[in-house]
Formats: structure tokens, C-alpha cells, sequence
């Protein structure tokens, strides 16, 4: 039995669904933006084929070395060759063009992570805060008070509490993120539930579960794609904040964050410390943004209205 | 009005009461022991447990948080780990640092950004347009850290205008006081100016069209007075509000920014309180913040009445 053609305001009909992907497939905006994130994936992905020295390895001979400088690195293989540090060299003599390229892996892979599971978490309380009234007022209380606190406070708070490292980093990005996708599927479901479809899947005596998933999910993934994209855009941000104060991810693993971190202190004479690795954040965040920008516009005109 | 203002006042408990909950929960649910923190690696078993006494970590989890939240209502947050100080002396000197940062921040980029934005919305689709919009992208992706170095390479090191680190108070003097906070506030109010650009453009542009804009052209009211008092002063309620919201991000850019220019304030004492797992700073410095984020929201919305007199409580 198919109940869902009626058109209403948020719910979406399939051929509109697949309409709206086209639309966005052909926003100038998605496109820049996905190729740009698409190129700083395979430079990290591919960072070992890349003419990189492994990001660790310290030669405390070439310490601080400016962009361009040579040394004669030795191979696995035993064979001698010319290197160019194209990045120039940290205090500790690490190659910066292999770290930054390196840091791309843990950054774009922290933003992704964030983004789906606060996403997943989210719309699970937000379903269960939408359909079941009696927990509704509770968990939006327990919502509002995590997001009266400052999002990089409560990530620092939440990184104190265990040892420094990449699973803590992500659960302190996830925990803040969280209300805001809950209120998001919470005010979804609100009004969903007063379409008149819905209300006729309920008189035929349609499971709750199977609503859920076969009239009101449908409608909260174009909003949801948008909201993570936006999510994962400020996951990398506050990695690398958090990192960059030297409460992230320790320096063994190369972030753009603590690669900056480590620039610090010798900024006046080696600005490329910081410089690089900021370009890339700084690139990574605007193309993730530029993305988010652009699926707003053609998925879910009405996001910007309704958070 | 009154009564409105009381019932909000009022509804501001529960928030804070459940964010109360929440830090008291975290020192909670620490893998270690403060009591062994606090007693020092040559502490027996005796001394720990003593202390342990002395804090009431021994009470029943309820009684605990009772004890802990009428202390800290009554401005007491215990004795700092670290710094061996009381926690409420610690935020007491560092708070003008971060006060003067944050309201320097504000003016700053209120100055900028609402002109910009007005006039963005005048010349709609114009190269100021166009390059505010530009800009408004940039200014949220480009981290407060990345901005803060790319403008000490130009300003302090390359042109050697103004001095890069430390604070001086304001009781020290206006000009050095000024001098060393400008930089530091240009920094932060980057992303305030896309901020309020952006939503003042788009809420200005919104009220161009009604008619009471064209009514005030037809009687021959000058542009400027169009702008400002017709068109600005409609449009001001959503730029307001945006600017509470920002209030989130300002302190979570204080924390990065005053790292950076080694500012003591009360961001540096939130890094320096993380890195040493000083649990009852870091209690006390959340629960400020966002009892400040808390507030300053409320007053944004009894702003409301004001700025816009359709609006009654």
C-alpha cells in the first residue's frame, strides 16, 4: 500500500528527492567543493607514493631548515638520493611537506567520523525525543544544557577526562554536536507527524517502528547530509584548535593542529611551520563548507530557516 | 515586562541547574582519583583517604553534589590542583584581560561588519556585495589561529606596528593597554565581521522591498536615512540575536587567541587547567562561561521589545 504521494511542506515526494540530487550535482559550489576535498583525500591517502619521508623520523642534524633546503636521504633499499624538503624541516628535523601530507589523513578522517556518528547518535534521540512525548521534555532539557556550554570548552573538558589520543578527541567533538542534530530531527519529526499521510499510516494501524522508517527517515536525510557536512567542517576546526593548544592528538601522529603547534615557538624564523599546514586547514574547512553551502541550496532550501 | 522578565530569569535555572549537573558529573567520572591528585605521589594510604574525608568524596554521590553546589553558588569552586590557589582568586585575576579582549572584539566588529553589511545589501549584486559574501565564507572556514599568525607575520614582524605578546592593564594605561590588545581583537573579530556582515545583509535585503522603504523614498527621505532608520532599524532583531549566538564562538576563540598572544586570561587558565587535569579550575571556568553564554542569550532577548516595539511580553 503506497500512502505517499500527497505533497506538503516538508515531506518530499521521491521524484522530487531525485530531482533535488541532480540539482546538486550540477551546483557549481558542490562541485568545487568536492574536488578540492577529493584532491586533499588523495594526497593523504596516497602520501607514502607521494615523495614523502615517513612523518616521524627526527634528524636532529637538519633541525629548522627553510623550504627548499637539500640533504641525501637513505633509501629502504640502501641507495643514496637528493631530497628537497619542499616545506622545509621542524625543530626536530621532520620533514614538514610529509607531516602536512600525513595530517591530512587524521583531519579529514576525524571530520568524517564526527560527522556520522553524532549524526547517527542524533537521529536516534531525536526520533525517539519526537514519538515518545514523555522523554521529549527530558532529553531536551538534558540538550539545552550541553549547548549552553561553549562547544571548545566542553570538547576540553571532555579531553580531560582521559588520555590524550584519537578516540577521545573524537567523542570530546562528538558529545557538543549532538543537541544540534537532535533539535534538528526533533523538529522534523514534530512536523511530519501532522502530515496527513502520517496520520493515515497510523489509522491503518501501521507499526511505529515501520513509520519511522518508511515515512519520517526519508524525510530527514537531505536535512541530515547538509547538517554533517556542516558538522564535519567544524569537527576539523576543533581537532586542530584543540590540538594547537596541545590538549589533541599528541605529536607522534601528524595533525595539521599540533604541526602548527609545534611552529609556535619559533614562528618569527620559521613561519612555514605554520603557514603550510594552516593553508591546507584552512582550504580543507572552506572547500567542506563550500560543499555544505551548496547542498543547502539544492536538498533542503528551507535548512537555513528552520535551525 | 517585568513579570516576562522574572519568568525568563527563572527559566534560566533548570539550563544552568543541568549544566551543574553535567560538570559535576565529570570530575565524577574521572579514571582517576582527585583525592590522590591532590595529596601528591608520597602520600600513604592513610593521608589519601584523609583528604579524600576532608573533600567528602566518601558521601553518597547525591549528598556530594549538594555539598559541591552550595559551595559553588556561594562563589566557592575548592582550591586549585595546580596552582594551589583558591579557584575563585585564580578567575578574579584573570578576568579583566579576557573582559577587555571580548569587549574590544565586540566593538570592533560591530564597527565593521554593520556598515558592510548595509551596504552589501544596498548594492545588491555589486562588487562589495559580492566580495562581503566572499569574505563571509572565508572568515568561518580560516581557524582564529591561522588568522592570528597570518597577522603577526604582517603587522608585527614584517611592519613592526604593534607589539605581539603579553597584556597590560588597564590601570597601567589606556595606550598600552590598546596597543597590545589590537591585534588580538583585530584577530578575533575576523569571524564576528562574517558573522554579522553576512546576517545583516541578508535581513536588511529582506526588509528593502516592503513597502514602508518605499513610502519613506517617496517622501523624499535621504538614502542614508533610509538606510539606517527605516531599513537597519527593521532588520535589527535577527542581527541581535546572531550576535548571542556568537557569544559561543567569542569564548571559544578567547581560549585560542589569548594561547596565541600569551594573554593571561581566563582562556590561557582554561588551556593551562586542561594540560594539568586541574579538575576544579576546569569546573569552574565551564560553568562561568556558560553561565556568561546563558545571560548575555537573555538579555539578547529582552533586547527584542526594544529594538523592535511590535514585539510584547
Amino acid at each position: 500500500m503506497s500512502i505517499e504521494a500527497l505533497p506538503a511542506e516538508f515531506a518530499e515526494t521521491p521524484l522530487q528527492r531525485r530531482r533535488s540530487l541532480a540539482a546538486a550535482a550540477r551546483n557549481p559550489s558542490v562541485i568545487i567543493g568536492a574536488l578540492i576535498v577529493l584532491v586533499l583525500a588523495l594526497l593523504g591517502a596516497l602520501a607514502p607514493l607521494l615523495d614523502t619521508l615517513p612523518p616521524s623520523d627526527i634528524n636532529p642534524v637538519f633541525r629548522n631548515k627553510k623550504p627548499g633546503a637539500e640533504r641525501v636521504v637513505r633509501d629502504s633499499n640502501g641507495s643514496e638520493r637528493k631530497y628537497v624538503h619542499r616545506f622545509g624541516t621542524d625543530s626536530l628535523g621532520r620533514d614538514v611537506y610529509s607531516r602536512v601530507l600525513y595530517g591530512a589523513r587524521v583531519s579529514l578522517i576525524i571530520g568524517v567520523t564526527v560527522a556520522v556518528i553524532s549524526v547517527a547518535i542524533g537521529l536516534v534521540i531525536g526520533l525517539i525525543a519526537g514519538y515518545i512525548r514523555w522523554l521529549d521534555g527530558i532529553i531536551m532539557r538534558v540538550m539545552d544544557g550541553l549547548m549552553a556550554i561553549p562547544t571548545i570548552l566542553l570538547a576540553m573538558g571532555v579531553v580531560s577526562l582521559s588520555r590524550a589520543g584519537l578516540s577521545a578527541v573524537v567523542i570530546a567533538i562528538v558529545i557538543p554536536d549532538i543537541p544540534r542534530v537532535v533539535r534538528l530531527v526533533r523538529s522534523i519529526v514534530l512536523s511530519i507527524r501532522e502530515e496527513p499521510y502520517v496520520e493515515a499510516a497510523i489509522t491503518v494501524g501501521t507499526p511505529t517502528p515501520l513509520l519511522l522508517l518508511r515515512h519520517v527517515l526519508p524525510n530527514t536525510v537531505a536535512p541530515l547530509i547538509v547538517q554533517g557536512t556542516f558538522i564535519c567542517a567544524s569537527a576539523i576546526l576543533i581537532e586542530a584548535a584543540l590540538s594547537f593548544l596541545g590538549v589533541g592528538i599528541p605529536p607522534e601522529t601528524p595533525t595539521w593542529g599540533n604541526i602548527m603547534a609545534e611552529g609556535r615557538s619559533l614562528f618569527r624564523v620559521y613561519p612555514h611551520n605554520i603557514f603550510y599546514p594552516g593553508l591546507c586547514l584552512a582550504l580543507a574547512v572552506l572547500a567542506i563548507n563550500m560543499l555544505g553551502d551548496g547542498l543547502r541550496d539544492t536538498l533542503d532550501p528551507r535548512f537555513a530557516k528552520r535551525v | 515586562m517585568l513579570t516576562y522578565v522574572l519568568r525568563r530569569l527563572l527559566a534560566t535555572i533548570p539550563v544552568m541547574l543541568i549544566v551543574a549537573v553535567l560538570v559535576f558529573l565529570m570530575l565524577r567520572l574521572t579514571p582517576s582519583d582527585p583525592a590522590a591528585i591532590i595529596a601528591g605521589d608520597n602520600a600513604n594510604t592513610e593521608q589519601v583517604a584523609e583528604i579524600r574525608r576532608r573533600l567528602g568524596l566518601d558521601q553518597p554521590i547525591l549528598t556530594q553534589f549538594v555539598i559541591w553546589l552550595g559551595k559553588t553558588l556561594q562563589g566557592d569552586f575548592g582550591e586549585s590542583f595546580f596552582f594551589k590557589k583558591q579557584v575563585t582568586e585564580l578567575i578574579s585575576d584573570r578576568l579583566e584581560p579576557t573582559l577587555s579582549l571580548s569587549l574590544l572584539t565586540i566593538v570592533i566588529a560591530i564597527a565593521i561588519a554593520i556598515p558592510l553589511g548595509v551596504l552589501a545589501a544596498y548594492r545588491h549584486g555589486g562588487w562589495l556585495d559580492r566580495t562581503v559574501m566572499g569574505f563571509s565564507v572565508l572568515g568561518f572556514s580560516v581557524p582564529v589561529f591561522v588568522i592570528a599568525y597570518v597577522l603577526i607575520y604582517i603587522f608585527a614582524i614584517e611592519l613592526n606596528w604593534l607589539p605581539v605578546q603579553g597584556y597590560q592593564r588597564l590601570a597601567q594605561g589606556v595606550g598600552g593597554w590598546l596597543q597590545r590588545l589590537l591585534l588580538p581583537s583585530i584577530t578575533l573579530a575576523v569571524i564576528f565581521v562574517a558573522l554579522i556582515a553576512r546576517i545583516t545583509r541578508t535581513s536588511v535585503l529582506e526588509v528593502m522591498n516592503e513597502d514602508y522603504i518605499r513610502t519613506a523614498r517617496a517622501k523624499g527621505q535621504t538614502e542614508p536615512k533610509v538606510l539606517i532608520r527605516h531599513a537597519l532599524a527593521n532588520a535589527a532583531v535577527p542581527i541581535v540575536t546572531v550576535i548571542g549566538f556568537g557569544v559561543g564562538l567569542l569564548i571559544g576563540g578567547v581560549v585560542v587567541t589569548e594561547s596565541v598572544y600569551t594573554i593571561p586570561g581566563l582562556g590561557r587558565l582554561t588551556v593551562d587547567a586542561v594540560l594539568a587535569r586541574d579538575y576544579p579550575t576546569i569546573q569552574a571556568v565551564i560553568l562561568l562561561f556558560s553561565l556568561a553564554y546563558v545571560l548575555i542569550n537573555l538579555v539578547v532577548d529582552l533586547t527584542y521589545t526594544f529594538l523592535d516595539p511590535r514585539i510584547r511580553y
